[in-house]
């Protein structure tokens, strides 16, 4: 078992389908030559040449389109888009083409891709880099979308994304591309919709997905050791399709739920979960399920303005703590 | 910059590069297209055609020229303004109408509409409702045949309002620098929506006028002329296939309805419709083909026939039952349902 970074496990879950499948090609701004900006695909260009390792002009809708494209006549591709926030100059493709070209078509149409794109903060890059967006594709009918948190999960979740039939937004989060874990050697191929108890807990269910997702895990460690306080912390993983298996069963056993969202609060993915358990799993609960979240705001990029932003390992603490008291 | 084709004056003769046979095709899908579309037309206003739809009724010699150069197994991209080209491929009337119709023996069983005629088995990979975004699609798919090594070559049919959108932009750039078999076909008919294009656009050729911005040479082509549609396809879908690239070709046309069928066209100039009609693409084949001995009791008879199975068509799809409600919750994802949890 070797460490490797979340940076460096992008490069080899890609790499990995690339040498199983020639048609999976691979499009993006700065990616072959590069290597990528985050440095997420150095060697890709080298491995797998220039005609399937492409660098593109800065031309999102372009990307995109030519991915759907390529997908709906034989191709895998794979595109990236710098960051997540510039969804919003191509969202057309996300919310009108790919998802609604099977449907549209009773089923003509295949639309076999993975969009993979760099979301969220912690990196100071202000407003317009640094949000987490994946409510805004969550929403959509006929997408999927994965959020990996640990080197082992990009590995394993690109490789079931390449896969997949469908089209995928896979988000990587910046805020976790120089963190490290071990990644088995050989090929690895996770499964889409299924969700992971990282730490067993009776006394909450925390659930967070992405960079809070680590952050969750230290802040049931330091609710344990300071407070005897034990969490259930699960890594949601995959917003769509939805584990609501793992997540009601948690529930079941531990009768509160949190979720911690590195989004605003209105329409974050965490609302639309607890609505689910509140239809499902009322009955279990033994007080309200709590949502910690960024405030309303666009998110700044001061270092300590932005780390007020975030929900952090002691929010996380102290709001679990204190609803479990009262 | 933009180039003149002289196309469509070469004297035309029976036995010239087109030749009997193929501009006797071009001759009948034109006719199926003009029947096709004007009974639309007629089952909207009886109300059994409902939403909107977007007639090329004039506009017929552009994909009758394209389809007729283009080879099974090439794409077509089009707009919502689709069901001329999607026919000119050889999709069937009674699919067509019953699309429109949202009957279950619709292109899409009633689940796309009139904006998304779609037929994959014959190379027409969708017709797409948001201005501009099929054109990097229609390279994606151009770039798919490269890398594949097929040469299959993809057209993608778009209106002059088009060429102000970003994807217009973007998507010609990446055909030029990918060197991509796609060609750009603008079906310049004067107006985008309500608005004469010339009001809207920093050029007078929408098309034409930005080719030299991505190094490409477009020809202005008669749009009235299916002759002069065919040589000029034929000639981007050569050089494609070769190997040679994309191309940008502009063809100067005419809608006779309004934009949609919302629209009465009162925006329209006095007698600017007349004139257009004057220079009829049907009319003007016509006349061109009994000029070149091919007799009227041949091309009365492919009338016949095109009203024919137009009527046939409209029959089967009065017949044919609305879609089944189970079909509401298919074909979102690949396993066939839409369901998002467990
Ligand atoms: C992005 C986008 N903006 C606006 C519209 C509304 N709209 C539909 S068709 C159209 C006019 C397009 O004109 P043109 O490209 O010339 O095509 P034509 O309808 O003349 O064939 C407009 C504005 C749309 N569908 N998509
Ligand atoms: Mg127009």
């Amino acid at each position: 078992m070797a460490e490797l970074t979340y940076r460096d496990a992008v490069a080899r879950g890609i790499a990995q389908e690339m040498q199983r499948d020639p048609d999976v090609v691979f499009l993006g701004e700065d990616i072959a030559k590069a290597g990528g900006v985050f440095k997420t695909t150095v060697g890709l260009l080298e491995q797998f040449g220039p005609l399937r390792v492409r660098d593109t002009p800065i031309s999102e809708q372009a990307i995109m389109g030519a991915a759907m494209g390529a997908a709906m006549t034989g191709l895998k591709p794979i595109a990236e888009i710098m960051f997540s926030d510039f969804f919003a100059v191509c969202f057309d493709y996300l919310a009108n083409q790919f998802p609604k070209s099977r449907y549209m078509t009773a089923g003509q149409v295949k639309c076999p891709l993975v969009v993979r794109t760099a979301n969220g903060a912690s990196v100071r890059f202000g407003a317009q880099h640094s949000q987490s967006v994946e409510n805004w594709v969550m929403m959509i009918p006929g997408l999927k979308v994965v959020a990996p948190s640990t080197p082992r999960d990009v590995v394993g979740l690109m490789a079931a994304s390449v896969r997949d039939p469908d089209p995928v937004i896979f988000f990587e989060h910046k805020g976790l591309y120089a963190s490290k874990g071990e990644v088995p050697e050989g090929e690895i191929v996770d499964t889409l919709g299924t969700a992971r108890i990282v730490r067993p807990g009776k006394n909450a269910t925390i659930l967070a997905l992405a960079l809070m997702a680590p952050r969750a895990l230290a802040a049931a460690e330091k609710l344990q050791a300071e407070h005897g306080i034990d969490c259930e912390v699960i890594d949601v993983r995959s917003l769509v399709p939805l584990d609501m298996q793992t997540i009601l069963e948690s529930v079941g056993r531990t009768s509160r739920v949190f979720t911690v969202e590195e989004n605003p609060r209105l329409c974050g993915w965490g609302g639309e979960i607890v609505s689910l358990i509140v239809e499902e799993a009322f009955f279990k609960l033994d007080g309200p399920p709590v949502r910690i979240t960024t405030p309303h705001i666009p998110l700044p990029a001061a270092e300590g303005l932005e780390d007020l932003a975030l929900p952090s390992v002691n929010r996380i603490a102290d709001t679990v703590r204190k609803a479990l008291e009262t | 910059m933009a180039t003149q084709t002289q196309a469509g004056k070469i004297p035309a003769r029976p036995n010239d590069d087109i030749g009997r046979e193929v501009r006797l095709r071009m001759y009948r899908t034109q006719i199926e297209i003009r029947e096709a579309e004007q009974r639309a037309y007629d089952l909207f206003l009886q109300n059994l055609v409902k939403g909107t739809s977007h007639l090329s009724l004039g506009q017929e010699a552009v994909a009758a020229g394209f389809a007729a150069a283009m080879q099974p197994g090439d794409l077509t991209f089009c707009t919502y303004r689709g069901h001329a080209h999607t026919l000119a491929r050889g999709a069937s009337v009674e699919k067509v109408l019953g699309e429109l119709m949202g009957r279950d023996n619709g292109l899409l069983r009633g689940k796309g509409g009139s904006m998304h005629l779609t037929s994959v088995e014959h190379g027409v990979m969708g017709s797409y409702a948001i201005v501009g975004a099929h054109i990097p699609i229609a390279c994606g798919a151009a770039w798919s045949a490269q890398y594949k090594g097929r040469k299959d070559v993809t057209v993608c049919f778009f209106g002059d309002g088009t060429t102000n959108i970003g994807a217009f932009h973007e998507g010609l750039n990446l055909a030029v620098i990918w060197n991509l078999p796609v060609i750009f076909v603008c079906e310049n008919n004067l107006y985008m929506e309500y608005t004469p294009i010339g009001e809207v656009t920093a050029v007078s050729h929408p098309a034409a006028g930005r080719a030299g911005a991505y190094g490409l040479e477009c020809p202005i082509v008669d749009g009235q002329d299916a002759d002069a549609v065919y040589r000029a396809a034929q000639a981007a879908i050569e050089k494609a296939r070769a190997g040679g690239g994309p191309s940008l070709i502009e063809c100067e046309t005419y809608r006779y309805s309004g934009h949609s069928r919302a629209d009465p066209a009162k925006y329209r100039p006095d007698g600017e419709l007349d004139r257009w009609k004057q220079r009829d693409p049907i009319k003007l084949y016509r006349s061109r083909l009994l000029e070149l001995g091919i007799g009227e009791k041949a091309l009365d008879n492919i009338d016949r026939e095109a009203r024919r199975f137009v009527d046939e068509a409209t029959e089967k799809c009065k017949a044919a039952p609305p879609p089944p409600a189970d079909i509401l919750l298919t074909d979102v994802y690949a396993d066939g349902g839409s369901s998002w949890r467990n």
